[in-house]
């Protein structure tokens, strides 16, 4: 026993200090801008042996906060580095002239005047608001029925069940060329043999954006159904009878006993449908790129008509090369949704108080 | 339920049920009988059967599989391993992150870790992506590690963006395993490392399998971190990338698009098909606690 635990403290102190020496050597050659390809070997086995170092360190009395610290920092560390640190540098840009690698000046909170004098920024916010609202009502409008639908006695439940919610799987890139392609093709040849003439519902920049949708809801409306049905499941069988008992109609089951009882859960959908809706882009990007052409909006001629808040931001910022500018954009975007959430929170806080 | 219900309004609504799920399959038909057309047959009648041949579905196959743009095995090789490893170090990590804070859940650090992850769930991927893309530049450049343009750097990112869902997640369930439980393996003379793989992480089994769902359909379908980090044309790319450059350099060859957005979604629809009831419980509880 003695000696198992000697052997282990010397592995533990060899890997403490090979650990430390790789790791001070790396970054001694990366301070010197050595250019050496295997500093970055050493960094990472430096650490990782610091770190089995510290693992099988043989103390009773630390063992517990050695162990915590073992155990928190792989994810932490990722998690500083990947979020909070890009976090805190985006924000302090957004008060720069940065262009993606270094800044010049500080330019105080003229990337934020200047993107509320950008009429086609003004029109992506309005259009995000709206498209946000109309999704919110129809996703949640269908997902409810469809939800009633799945709960009621028909056959093959599971199948139904299953295929609403299959376009969920999809990514929204793969999804929007799909129904790019059949707004393109198939509803072409619908809207041509209505009008007379070739009609395009993407080529308008209001069908356009009502395609958007429909496109949103056929692939959320799924997943939101799934979360509905587990709402509704929970409403008790015994209330139901009790009320069928009573003599009430379907609709009277539906509008005083169900909604009433699976009220938290139009809370969560609501705002899940909510945020996911503001954070849109795949289906954006690839149905419609933004595109759409709007005569006249506050006085100019935009040719962004279906362009969203999210790719806005990244065609500001990527496509347009204007970085300090999106990252003004997105620090808007980001109060935005804090604001939404913490209306969730609000909401959701006092609904139980009431309960 | 008390009330017997006619047998017609049952009728009505399977008819209902039917023809809802023919819309929303109908995509999918649409994508699986164009792969097997030309061109041609495409314009003259993107609905009907007619031109639909096994040989041209080969054919379509074949040419976007050997397309430069599209590199499909490079791009499925890179979405299986990055998706693999990112969920592997994320149920791993977030596991031991998750279990260390719920034990600890008296002291202050942990609870500040704990509600930093929470609060950060609501930062939206566009207000880090740039700096993200900044910061990983400089450190690839600094310490000899390409962050940008590699499996790694990708997969480090996703345990970062990850991370917190995950801790979250896993925190609840592991609040209610009981303590006794470790404690009795404590006084057995388990070290606390000990406790954790032998008696915790084997209890974890069912709400890894739900992280491991969410994060994976999110990981899979990702579009703009992988575009961002990895480049439209760069060897290492994702699937959603691959799709996105090889429709930019084929403008409305239909046929093409279609058999690419074919390969695209046939993994995880087989994926599907095996873990239906997993996959869709797995997102209910995802939604209902996050």
């Amino acid at each position: 026993m003695k000696e198992l635990s000697t052997g282990k403290k010397t592995a533990s102190i060899v890997c403490l200090i090979g650990g430390a020496a790789l790791l001070a050597a790396a970054l001694v050659l990366d301070i010197t801008k050595s250019g050496a390809p295997y500093r970055g070997a050493f960094l990472v086995i430096g650490i990782i042996g610091i770190l089995v170092g510290l693992f099988i360190f043989p103390t009773l009395k630390h063992h517990r906060t050695l162990m915590n610290i073992v155990f928190l920092f792989p994810l932490l560390f990722a998690f500083l580095v990947t979020v909070i640190i890009p976090l805190i540098l985006g924000i302090r840009y957004s008060f720069t002239n940065w262009d993606g690698i270094r800044f010049t000046k500080e330019v105080g909170f003229e990337n934020y005047a200047k993107m509320f004098q950008q009429p086609s920024f003004i029109w992506s916010i309005l259009i995000t608001f709206l498209f946000v609202v109309v999704n919110m009502i129809m996703v949640n409008l269908v997902a409810f029925l469809l939800a009633l639908l799945c709960t009621s006695k028909i056959k093959g439940l599971g199948f139904f069940r299953a295929s609403y919610f299959l376009p969920n799987l999809i990514g929204g890139i793969v999804l929007g060329y799909i129904w790019q392609f059949i707004f393109a093709n198939v509803v072409t040849k619908l809207t041509t043999a209505v009008s007379g003439s070739r009609y395009s519902m993407l080529a308008d920049t209001k069908t356009a954006f009502i395609a958007i949708i429909i496109v949103y809801v056929w692939q959320y409306a799924g997943y939101i159904m799934l979360i509905y049905i587990t709402g509704l499941n929970t409403v008790p069988g015994d209330v139901l009878e009790a009320a069928s008992i009573d003599g009430t109609t379907p609709s009277q089951t539906l509008f005083l006993i169900k909604i009433p009882m699976i009220a938290p859960t139009i809370t969560i959908c609501t705002f899940l449908t909510l945020t996911s809706a503001f954070k849109q882009f795949d289906v954006n990007l690839a149905l419609t790129n933004g595109t759409g052409s709007v005569a006249d909006f506050m006085g100019a001629y935009l040719t962004n008509g279906t362009e969203m808040l999210a790719l806005n931001i990244y065609n500001t910022a990527v496509i347009k090369d204007n970085y300090a500018l999106g990252e003004a954009k997105a620090v808007l975007f980001f109060i935005i949704l804090a604001a939404v959430s913490i209306l969730q929170v609000w909401v959701s806080n006092k609904k139980e108080v009431e309960l | 339920m008390g009330r017997k219900e006619k047998s017609s309004t049952v009728i009505v609504r399977l008819i209902i049920a039917v023809i809802i799920a023919i819309y929303v399959l109908f995509p999918f038909y649409l994508v699986v009988i164009n792969s097997c057309k030309t061109t041609n047959d495409i314009t003259t009648n993107p609905i009907g059967l007619n031109g639909v041949s096994f040989s041209q579905l080969i054919k379509n196959l074949v040419d976007v599989i050997n397309n430069t743009h599209f590199l499909f095995w490079d791009a499925f090789t890179c979405s299986v391993v990055i998706t693999f490893l990112s969920l592997v170090f994320l149920a791993v990590f977030g596991g031991m992150a998750g279990w260390v804070i719920c034990r600890n859940n008296k002291k202050k650090w942990a609870m500040a870790i704990y509600f930093t992850f929470i609060a950060s769930m609501i930062i939206p991927f566009q207000v880090v992506m740039l700096p993200l893309i900044a910061t990983f530049r400089d450190v690839g450049k600094f310490v000899g590690i390409s962050m940008l343009q590699s499996i790694p750097g990708i997969v480090f990112a996703y345990c970062g963006f990850g991370g917190a869902m995950t801790v979250f997640i896993l925190t609840g369930f592991i609040k209610g395993i009981p303590f006794d439980l470790e404690e009795a393996a404590s006084i057995d003379g388990c070290a606390p490392e000990q406790i954790y793989f032998k008696v915790i992480f084997p209890l974890l089994k069912p709400v890894i399998t739900t992280v491991t769902i969410l994060n994976g359909m999110w990981i899979w379908n990702d579009y703009l971190l992988p575009s961002m980090m990895l480049g439209q044309n760069g060897r290492v790319k994702t699937l959603p990338v691959a799709v996105q450059a090889f429709v930019g350099s084929y403008v409305k060859e239909w046929n093409m698009i279609l058999a690419a957005a074919l390969l695209a979604i046939v993994p995880m629809i087989i994926i599907f098909l095996f873990a239906q009831k997993q996959i869709m419980s797995g997102m209910i509880e995802g939604a209902v606690k996050g």
